[in-house]
């Protein structure tokens, strides 16, 4: 044991350990049962026992030794209770499993197409992440018997619809990646935008995101879209401390203290995409939105932001990924590469597709009061209030219409 | 694992089918032999169904007469016109068949039990 009975393991401490360990726990057991269902079964139970257990008598020196020996344990008793004692039990007695890393393969299946996004992220974070049920609801704002149902289903389609246990062959590899990069990067927006609001004390998901994309950059280095995640991610984490202020407020990229950054990270970050972008020259939506955020995260002022490059970098962005909300951000960058009247011009032809996102009318609410027609930008702030649920952005409308 | 593939038309579909001059429509009936014959091998068993204005649905109702109707189960545009039960791997095989299938736009894919 590395810390004696009274030394106490703090939470995070202890969710980093239980994620290093518990998936590849997970990955190694499917492999070896060829049963998913009953492989996340085992590791949830070791995992719980290692929640309630490791706080008090501290992390074991292999933790990886002591969950599949829990695991293990727990799975015999299932066996035999079944009574298919035999058949399965051959596969258990062995020693622990090899080294390989089997957990690429546990990515793809949890990120399956054919399951519901919401079964995928849910899956994911419980058997690739190793967060229980409780987590995950908590994470999510959503009952745990929700995330349990989800769950129930989502191992029941596993099963019985036949998705598979593997890596997808060449031809599929791209499409199905990118459906794995959709739910980091999903996972990663649900975490960075509820952060500090009423989930200030749930888990951290962009910690879940940040290691779920540098575990999939270790294990495809040649998938220059994943080391853009993760850069992209990285980036946006490196400017975390600024994002509010000491009340919890939220504060805007323009008003941010800069000295507050994370600068050794975020040249860090930039480095490597830059480094893997040269390397294999095939560019693509993350690698462009980490391109973006690599350019604000390096100027030293907003004034200095390199806007001009940036509208260009949404272009080529919408030319891979046309998207309503991409062309509302490359507005926000027209503003100022060009002018307000311009950038103003161009929301016009995002009214129908945004006419319920509130960032188009606090866009156009903030162009308007630069353009001093301030009667009309009120009523666009309200109407962004009226949209969001966040409770940072709500906050931040109410002291803008309050004439803060 | 056994899938069976469900093919289903849309009304949008039907219409250019029939919108169809002769020539285009027999390109499309022989692209449709193709993707059979190119599957054959996986392909266990397939069924074309006679379309849906000829289907008759029976609702059974426990103790009472059952309600017979014209037209088939769900009344909507878009209609199962043919089965084909495939032989494969996983879902990961059926759906890569599926997916060159060259006629109607929508295929349920449901594992056989």
């Amino acid at each position: 044991m590395t810390g004696s009975g009274s030394e106490r393991v703090s939470r995070e401490a202890l969710a980093r350990v239980v994620r290093d360990h518990a998936g590849r726990l997970a990955a190694s057991l499917v492999s070896l049962l060829g049963d998913f269902s009953a492989a996340e079964d085992l590791v949830q139970d070791a995992v719980e026992i290692a929640l309630r257990r490791w706080p008090a008598e501290g992390v074991p020196d292999r933790p990886d030794a002591w969950l599949f020996t829990v695991a293990r344990r727990r799975g015999l008793d299932a066996l035999r209770r079944e009574g298919n004692y035999r058949a399965k039990l051959a596969q258990l007695t062995g020693g622990e499993p090899g080294v390989k890393d089997d957990r690429l393969r546990l990515v793809f299946t949890c990120c399956h197409p054919a399951l519901s996004l919401e079964a995928r992220i849910a899956l994911t974070l419980r058997v690739v992440c190793g967060l229980s049920t409780a987590q995950i609801a908590a994470a999510f704002l959503v009952p745990e018997t929700t995330v349990a149902q989800r769950l129930t289903r989502a191992k029941r389609k596993i099963s019985e619809a036949g998705i598979p246990y593997r890596i997808p062959a060449d031809d599929e590899l791209p499409e199905r990646l990118q459906g794995v990069l959709a739910v980091i990067y999903l996972l990663f927006n649900e975490g960075y935008l509820s952060s500090g609001g009423a989930r200030a004390h749930a888990r951290d998901l962009v910690d879940d995101a940040e290691w779920l994309a540098s575990l999939l950059a270790g294990l495809m280095p040649a998938e220059p879209e994943v080391a853009g995640l993760l850069a992209l991610i990285r980036l946006h984490r490196a400017r975390g401390a600024a994002r509010f202020d000491d009340r919890e407020q939220l504060v805007l990229l323009a008003d941010q203290d800069r000295g507050r950054w994370d600068h050794e990270a975020i040249g860090a970050a930039t480095a490597s995409l830059v480094r893997s972008a040269r390397a294999h020259r095939r560019p693509g939506p993350y690698q462009l939105q980490a391109a973006i955020a690599a350019c604000h995260a390096e100027a030293e002022s907003f004034e200095s932001t390199d806007w001009p490059q940036i509208v260009v970098l949404y272009d080529m962005l919408l030319h891979l990924a046309p998207s309503p909300v991409t062309r509302l951000h490359r507005a926000v960058a027209l503003r100022y590469a060009v002018g307000p009247e311009a950038a103003l011009e161009e929301l016009e032809h995002l009214d129908r597709a945004l006419e319920n996102h509130p960032l188009l009318h606090a866009t156009r609410a903030d162009l308007l009061r630069v353009l001093g027609r301030n009667a009309e930008a009120r009523e666009c702030d309200e109407r962004a209030l009226e949209l969001t649920a966040n409770p940072a952005q709500q906050a931040l409308l109410e002291r803008r219409l309050a004439g803060h | 694992m056994k899938y069976v593939l469900m093919f289903v038309e849309t009304e949008e579909f039907a219409e250019e089918l029939e919108a169809m001059g002769d020539l285009e429509r027999e390109d499309a009936y022989a692209a449709v032999g193709r993707w059979f014959a190119e599957h054959a091998g996986k392909i266990t068993h397939h069924t074309y169904l006679a379309p849906a204005h000829t289907a008759t649905t029976m609702r059974l109702r426990r103790g009472e007469e059952p309600v017979v109707t014209d037209g088939p189960f769900v009344e909507g545009k878009e209609v199962v016109t043919g089965f084909a039960e495939i032989e494969v791997a996983d879902l990961d095989e059926a759906l890569k068949t599926a997916r060159s299938w060259p006629a109607c736009p929508i295929v349920e894919i449901r594992p056989v039990s």
